[in-house]
């Protein structure tokens, strides 16, 4: 692994995204939108809007970063710049991480104008602080980054890659207690729900946005959220064939 | 054999449960211009991503540069041009091949020149979608060229560019031969074959001859290349 080309590849993919000025404005204005939007949907249930807009601040960047990745590195790999790639001495670590570092830059962006435009002006709580939200977001948002450069090596094209957002995220969202206590689950998706990241992603950001003692749940979320990203990495990274059919 | 750039020995390669190379053996001397010329779909594309170890092999030996075929080591000697043109079509010219030369830790000063070569002195902050095809080609082309590999394997380099910038990249192809690389150019246009010292004919899968311009034209009494190919063929089949 060199450190120059994984700064050159974030370095390249930041540039990429620099020239697309409607993707960076779709990453910052619709997760403000939406939560507008269930700021008023919730308009006479403020404790719903709290309990479900709140940890939404952090949930966003996951899906929205989950989705943007996974076209990128389909892209990648149709355009012919994946196979020109792994002809040259670049690894498959320094390729995966510096897609993690550009969008590990991006995703504080993204964390710091939800959660200013959700904690400051529609009048959701943090107790534990919005920064806490704020930094739990991020490691959401390369969590979703993460999975999403694994999911494309599913995906032939564009039209598949899309489909697996209610494929891999919805069912996730579901289950991770966000809209239903995980306990009133039929049993086999409570199990199930344990073995999903969101579900931790999803208790971290319950746990910062409630009154009442943090607990060591917190730090063992925030490194379930770590270890999945690594895995998801290490997937991504055996999906990268120097050698194809 | 510090003459032989590459060296194949009974190649078979199986694509989409069809035999696209069925026992190819072939060598290509060191410090030459050495043609691939072949209709469509004979297998050019896949002999020379076997050489570069992207080709999944079903059975044979690809020795390049001394080494085993996709060695790590060959990705730093080798360099590769596939036919469709792999660059960043939402990055300018001068930031794609940035990145290359990142990545083949070659100083950015090496950027200037391979644009220069190609041709595109100029047009560096233009964004590669917005170029001609021909143009595009030309950018992969460049990225290619950054660190001066040994061995260059390009792709039907040439289809889609006017004669003029044609005979210029041919000139740039002897200038890099004569500066001490190999390169393997693939090509179905036949008149592009006297451009080169050496020549591999391939037809379905195989390699039907092993030679020189010179040599085919004296062996088939043809003056014309394309016509000598034919008459190859018709002789490989009879």
């Amino acid at each position: 692994m060199s450190a120059r080309v994984t700064l050159a590849t974030a370095r390249r993919v930041l540039w990429q995204i620099r020239r697309d000025p409607r993707t960076i404005a779709l990453l910052l204005v619709v997760p403000v939108g939406l939560l507008v939007l269930m700021r008023f949907v919730f308009d006479g249930q403020p404790q719903t809007f709290q309990a479900i807009g709140a940890p939404m601040c952090g949930l966003f960047p996951f899906i929205i970063m989950f989705l943007v990745t996974s076209i990128a590195m389909l892209r990648e790999r149709t355009s012919g710049t994946l196979e020109r790639l792994m002809s040259l001495p670049i690894t498959k670590v320094d390729l995966l991480v510096g897609y993690g570092v550009a969008f590990g830059l991006l995703a504080p962006l993204q964390a710091v104008v939800v959660c200013l435009v959700g904690f400051l002006a529609l009048g959701l709580h943090a107790p534990h602080g919005a920064w806490l939200v704020g930094l739990l977001a991020v490691g959401n948002a390369v969590l979703g980054m993460a999975l999403g450069l694994f999911a494309s090596a599913f995906a032939r094209t564009e039209f598949q890659a899309v489909q697996f957002m209610p494929a891999i995220i919805f069912p996730q969202l579901l289950l991770c207690g966000l809209f239903v206590d995980r306990h009133e689950m039929a049993s086999a998706l409570y199990g199930v729900s344990w073995v999903l990241p969101l579900t931790y992603a999803y208790d971290a950001l319950a746990r910062a946005t409630r009154s009442g003692a943090l607990g060591g749940r917190v730090a063992i979320d925030i490194c379930v959220i770590l270890g999945a990203t690594l895995v998801a990495l290490a997937l991504g990274a055996l999906t990268l064939r120097r050698r194809t059919a | 054999m510090a003459d032989t750039a590459i060296e194949i020995e009974d190649l078979h390669v199986v694509r989409g449960g069809r035999s696209v190379i069925d026992g190819l053996d072939l060598h290509v001397a060191a410090g030459s211009v050495t043609g691939l010329l072949g209709p469509s779909g004979c297998g050019k594309s896949t002999l020379m991503r076997a050489i570069v170890g992207v080709q999944i092999i079903q059975s044979g030996q690809v020795m390049v540069l001394g080494e085993s075929g996709g060695s790590p080591q060959l990705r730093w000697r080798v360099g590769y041009v596939t036919q469709a043109p792999s660059v960043y079509g939402d990055l300018s010219i001068s930031e794609n091949l940035r990145y290359f030369a990142a990545v083949v830790g070659v100083g950015q000063e090496r950027v200037g020149e391979v644009i220069h070569t190609v041709g595109l002195a100029g047009r560096e902050q233009q964004i590669v979608g917005s170029l001609s095809g021909g143009e595009r080609s030309r950018v992969s082309l460049a990225s290619a060229l950054l660190n001066d590999p040994e061995l260059l394997v390009l792709d039907e380099p040439t289809v889609g560019l006017d004669p003029v910038l044609r005979a210029e990249l041919w000139r740039t192809f002897h200038e890099l031969a004569s500066a001490g690389s190999t390169l393997l150019i693939s090509s179905h246009v036949m008149d592009e074959a006297s451009e080169c010292d050496a020549l591999l004919l391939m037809r379905d899968g195989a390699l039907l001859e092993q030679t020189t311009p010179e040599q085919l034209r004296q062996q088939t009494g043809e003056q014309d290349l394309g016509r000598a190919f034919l008459a190859v063929i018709e002789q490989a089949s009879s």
